[in-house]
């Protein structure tokens, strides 16, 4: 209860037009009809805040008295967002997910009690501890670590293989940076290179050129879907879920319109997305769909869940070459300069290091899923951007057999290249 | 704002103040004694710790609030209920008040168990009689579930103390005086039949029940273990804890300080639930062992036992060597969950 009334008091003190108001509000009120005969706008608002704050603080403070207690016993709830292991510590960075205070009591690790230090009080809801526990582990073996909560209630974390962390140190974060280089930058590069020969083809290879890219990107988005829900259910809930994919995605496709309008703003004489405009926006998604693909490779490295052997960065690279493909699709009636050619590149490739380094040194699975949800998001929007190409320009017609079969053979591709990633 | 953990930490202080003195100034160096009763938990200023190789243990060492527990197994470890004593017609008669209790009982540190308890304590009070004695004892149900006394030995069909047969359940507020006799004579034990009986023994109703020979034992430091356990998750899987006479690590913390050279009698017992044996290993030593006690000789000379749920013996040990020894489970899961202790064997004279 008193957490309660303090952030109320807090909320008020923030505004003292509301705390005026909400002391004393007859006398403003009566002030604004005399002067103007009608009450300012902002008076109006003032007063509104004030009667939410105090109808939800008093509600907050004394409603609770009106209604039963809850019938059940507490729940209680924690999820490990991080595991940390070093020489003889196993560390576990816990986050309350639950509607009540946690107190961790006692822990045990593959049925022994052990020592540790950390979360000395409850945990409240959302709010975040460290446990350091005192354990002589073995490479490579997995281990139950079972907290015991101050009413008996096991919470259970299973570590399934033991290896130590690596530390965050400056030759780590370039080693994540040269991964992502080559999962990212050089594949995409790479698939650019096709640009020549599409340059010769006719208008129809093009209109199945950006079919297949349509169902590269399909392929992607459900992919990055379903592994961002995979992502939100481990992190526990405590922020949303699965619905902060949800919510990653819905917020990149609205700022990903918003930039296209501006740059369609730039050039007024470009009809609808195509050519560079619509290079930069596929590159854009793409690239932030790597950045996801960067995060779980990164954060699987820093749990010791991946080798990082060659048969990898192949299958990266055989997979995101279909990416590079699919950014100079729309540039085969121009001749972009070499230098916007690396711009783009680089627009859907580097984002891979910079999610390698962000997996590998935070890895959080609200985080992931969410800048998964982003990915899911910008690829939607360069679908929607694409499509409009589609269409035949004779016949009018958007799905003619040559456009269906770009997109079925589109997603068949990621499909085999992806089965040569073994993440 | 004053914290749970801190008034925890300082009530160990007064429960340790209420030790034996012996007890605290024989600790030695590098074992993990209760909380300092000046220092706050989570100081690094106090104890130090096993944990890691060094074996199981609680966090910082910590032990429980006995007194707050209203019992203590340190000293509940030695301590024999004879009952009142009176004469019939030139028989003795021993007469029992035991009531059914509910009690938030500190199981581990920081970690409460809802019990139901005989007379509060957890294992309940250890009846001792002499075979042949005429036994009456007064159950008052103070508990808010129903209950019963079962005691094991030879008695009549409606003493059993099960339900449906004689008084049956006893229900809450309500009482009834089991009348029967004290035999055989050997290591026996009492507990509550009620439905669903994992239940009600696993929620801490049973206790010990010895029964002496005529003429009694040879002379000996005597002291009880009942083997038990904790299922804080009331899953019916297992148990979270395992401990001797009522809290995990104890002895480890204070060690069962036992004279050298001097005849030892543990009456051992074992009432765990959800596990289907239990066991008791000695260190650096061996003991006569006497199955259920109803034989004058032992059945055998060994460092370990195994016993069933309900199964009890008594072990008879003399220490030849001074210095600490380790007793404990030696289903090692068990041990490192909490059921495991020391002696502290020391010279006769410094005792």
């Amino acid at each position: 209860m008193s957490t309660t009334d303090e952030s109320r008091d807090a909320e008020t003190r923030q505004d003292p037009a509301a705390r005026a108001a909400a002391e004393d509000p007859k006398p403003a009120a009566g002030t604004a009809t005399r002067d103007s005969r009608r009450v300012p706008l902002w008076a109006l608002v003032v007063g509104l805040v004030a009667v939410l704050v105090a109808a939800l603080g008093g509600l907050a403070a004394y409603g609770g008295q009106t209604l039963p207690e809850r019938l059940g016993p507490p729940v209680e709830e924690l999820a490990v967002e991080r595991t940390i292991i070093a020489p003889g510590s196993i560390e576990l960075v816990l986050r309350n997910t639950g509607p009540d205070p946690v107190a961790v009591a006692q822990v045990f690790v593959n049925d022994s009690y052990v020592d540790f230090t950390g979360a000395d009080e409850p945990i409240g809801r959302l709010a975040s501890d460290t446990l350091v526990l005192d354990y002589p582990w073995q490479d490579g073996q997995p281990y139950t670590v079972s907290m015991l909560t101050s009413t008996g209630l096991v919470i259970e974390h299973v570590i399934d293989a033991a290896v130590a962390t690596p530390e965050p140190g400056f030759e780590f974060l370039g080693l994540m940076a040269l991964v992502g280089t080559y999962v990212g930058v050089l594949p995409v590069l790479l698939g650019m290179l096709v640009l020549p020969i599409l340059r010769r083809t006719s208008g129809r290879v093009v209109r199945v050129l950006l079919a297949l890219t349509v169902g590269l990107l399909a392929y992607l988005a459900v992919d990055a879907l379903l592994e961002g829900i995979d992502l939100a259910v481990l992190s526990g809930g405590a922020f949303g879920g699965p619905i902060l994919v949800f919510l990653g995605a819905g917020l990149a496709f609205l700022a990903l319109t918003t930039i296209d309008k501006v740059l369609a703003g730039r050039r007024p004489d470009e009809q609808g997305a195509t050519g560079m405009r619509l290079a930069v926006m596929i590159a854009i998604g793409i690239g932030l769909h790597n950045l996801g693909e960067g995060l779980v490779i990164g954060s699987a490295y820093a749990v010791g869940e991946l080798a990082l052997g060659a048969a990898l960065i192949v299958g990266f690279a055989a997979h995101n070459t279909t990416e590079g493909l699919a950014i100079v699709a729309p540039l085969t009636a121009r001749r972009p300069s070499l230098w916007s050619l690396v711009g783009l590149g680089l627009i859907a490739g580097a984002p891979a290091i910079l999610g390698a380094v962000i997996g590998a040194s935070v890895d959080n699975a609200g985080l992931s899923a969410l800048l998964f949800g982003v990915g899911v998001g910008a690829i939607v929007q360069v679908i929607i951007q694409i499509v409009p190409g589609l269409r035949d320009r004779a016949s009018g017609r958007l799905l003619d057999p040559a456009v269906l079969g770009g997109l079925g053979a589109g997603v068949v591709i990621m499909y085999l290249t992806g089965l040569l990633v073994a993440t | 704002m004053t914290s749970r953990r801190r008034f925890l930490a300082g009530a160990g202080g007064v429960a340790l103040a209420a030790l034996p003195a012996r007890a605290v100034a024989d600790t030695p160096p590098g074992h993990h004694s209760p909380p300092d009763p000046g220092a706050g938990r989570g100081s690094d200023g106090g104890h130090s710790a096993m944990g890691g190789a060094s074996g199981a243990t609680f966090r910082e060492g910590a032990g429980v609030d006995h007194v707050a527990n209203g019992f203590d197994p340190r000293t509940l470890l030695r301590e024999f209920d004879y009952g009142t004593v009176s004469t019939e017609n030139g028989r003795t008669v021993r007469e029992w008040t035991i009531r059914a209790q509910d009690r938030e009982i500190e199981v581990a540190p920081g970690v409460v168990f809802p019990a139901w308890t005989f007379n509060g304590s957890i294992p309940g009070p250890t009846l001792r009689a002499t075979a042949g004695d005429l036994m009456r004892v007064r159950f008052i149900n103070d508990s808010a579930h129903p209950h019963t006394m079962h005691f094991h030995g030879i008695h009549p069909a409606d003493m059993d103390g099960v339900p449906m047969v004689g008084r049956g359940i006893i229900a809450p507020g309500e009482e009834f005086t089991y009348v029967f006799d004290a035999e055989p004579f050997g290591l026996h034990l009492y507990h509550c039949h009620v439905g669903p009986l994992a239940e009600h023994i696993a929620r801490g109703m049973y206790g010990t029940f010895i029964v002496d020979p005529p003429g009694g034992r040879p002379p000996a430091d005597e002291m009880i273990m009942v083997q038990h356990g904790y299922n804080t998750t009331f899953d019916g899987e297992g148990n979270q804890l395992y401990a001797v006479n009522g809290i995990p690590f104890v002895y480890m913390n204070d060690p069962i300080q036992v004279r050298l050279g001097e005849l030892v009698r543990i009456y051992l017992v074992n009432i765990l639930e959800y596990d289907p044996i239990n066991s008791f290993h000695l260190h650096g030593n061996f003991f006569d062992y006497y199955p259920t006690g109803t034989r004058l000789e032992p059945s055998e000379f060994t460092d370990t036992v195994v016993q069933a749920q309900g199964q009890r013996g008594i072990c008879e040990i003399r220490f030849p060597n001074p210095g600490k020894f380790m007793f404990h489970a030696h289903k090692t899961e068990f041990a490192d969950l909490g059921w495991m202790g020391f002696f502290d064997v020391v010279d006769g004279a410094s005792s």
